[in-house]
């Protein structure tokens, strides 16, 4: 399995000159994934962070064929290219293994692209589906989407006298995923650089299709300085806010279970979109997500448990 | 650049040559420098893994230096190393850069 040490053996192929902002960790999630999948495959992406700033036409930053195609059918867009594939394997017109991977940012994934990547999992297609999670739409200005924390400020659920941030907690995306039923399931962080490589690696070795769920800090709308996205992102595992998992056929594994679990507040200290939960007032706010924390890792604790048998 | 006309753009607007976003240099928006030190370093890569610009340059498996046509100075390299390497310090890219 690729460590870094690995992977540096490897060729480049996210060429540098693309336009994310300073920091952007979504693009070290997609170096990651392509330095593990290699130039054999074909990358699709939904409008959004990654889409727009590594395409500004008339440059790309791919050294793999890539497609961008809509907001909503990333999926849909990959599951057509790789029923190609297959047709033309089948005429013999073409013999090397290619990957297939989509992708598509939480906005592109959670909300408008959920229909597509559904209909691609169930229709079985051999494809690698990447949801780079950064928590809101971000390349439009930061409005809240439904993978978007509770409690977090977004330019359109501003936290004031009225709300005090989104009020509703993020849709589970993960266990829709898991819910289908598919060969893989998993949410990984590129701030564990081998666990994530590790993922993508099973993934595209997997017939069948496979999901994966990374978190991406966003200095800009999560609001710390951009040299610590690493630390935003191994923060959001140490605290159980996003447990690397992973789901194989059915059977549950915890990548890293923390030896002393941290308190949510730990994640959300020094990150601008939280601020106001640390006012007097909005103290129970903070409670009520760590108890829904603690009851989702309870629940998969009993859950591997349960799976491993 | 100049211009194409429409009949100059491939169909689709398919970009061909792939990877060409090389050739922009996005080294100017930085406001800190990454001062890399061979000595101290013992290429553990946590920064090149790391980096969302594809920046750090490697030669066999170790790391030869920094990319500053593209790097955006973001730092990310230097939190990244070892506290007790320390080899990368950010430096305000105007003292640095004459």
């Amino acid at each position: 399995m690729p460590a870094p040490k690995q992977l540096a053996e490897r060729k480049e192929l996210l060429a540098g000159g693309h336009r994310a902002c300073a920091g952007c960790l979504p693009m070290t999630a997609m170096r990651q994934m392509l330095l593990t999948a290699g130039k054999d495959t074909v990358v699709g992406c939904a409008t959004g962070c990654v889409e727009v700033v590594t395409t500004i036409y008339p440059y790309t930053a791919w050294r793999t064929p890539f497609i961008h195609n809509a907001f909503e059918n990333s999926a849909a867009t990959i599951s057509g290219a790789e029923a190609a594939y297959v047709s033309l394997r089948k005429q013999g017109k073409i013999d090397k293994k290619i990957n297939f991977v989509a992708m598509g940012g939480d906005g592109g994934t959670y909300d408008i692209g959920l229909q597509a990547l559904s209909g691609a999992m169930e229709r079985g297609h051999n494809m690698l589906y990447i949801c780079y999670d950064n928590q809101a739409y971000m390349n439009t200005g930061i409005q809240r989407s439904g993978g978007t924390p509770k409690g977090t400020a977004t330019s359109t659920t501003p936290a004031g006298k009225v709300i005090p941030g989104k009020t509703q907690f993020p849709k589970p995306l993960t266990e829709i995923m898991i819910a289908h039923d598919i060969p893989f399931v998993a949410q990984a962080t590129p701030g564990y650089p081998k666990d994530f490589s590790d993922k993508v690696e099973k993934a595209l070795a997997i017939d069948g299709p496979a999901f994966i769920n990374v978190l991406t800090p966003c200095t800009r709308g999560w609001r710390f300085p951009p040299e610590q996205s690493m630390e935003y992102a191994r923060l959001a595992v140490k605290t159980c806010f996003w447990p690397l998992y992973e789901v194989e056929y059915g059977v549950i594994k915890i990548n890293r279970k923390p030896k002393e679990k941290l308190p949510v507040s730990k994640w959300f200290e020094g990150q601008g979109r939280f601020r106001h939960l640390f006012k007097e007032a909005n103290k129970g706010i903070i409670d009520e997500i760590q108890a829904e924390v603690d009851r989702k890792w309870e629940l998969l604790l009993k859950r591997e448990e349960l799976t491993q048998a | 650049m100049r211009e194409k006309s429409w009949r100059e753009i491939p169909i689709g607007g398919i970009i061909e040559d792939a990877g060409n976003a090389e050739t922009y240099e996005t080294g100017s928006w930085r406001t800190y420098r990454p001062i890399w030190d061979p000595e101290k370093c013992i290429h553990c890569l946590a920064c090149w893994i790391a980096c969302p610009d594809s920046a750090i340059l490697l030669e066999d498996g170790k790391m030869i230096g920094i990319d500053y046509a593209h790097c955006k100075g973001c730092g990310i390299c230097a939190f990244e190393c070892p506290d007790k390497i320390s080899a990368i310090e950010m430096k305000i890219e105007t003292d640095v850069n004459d």
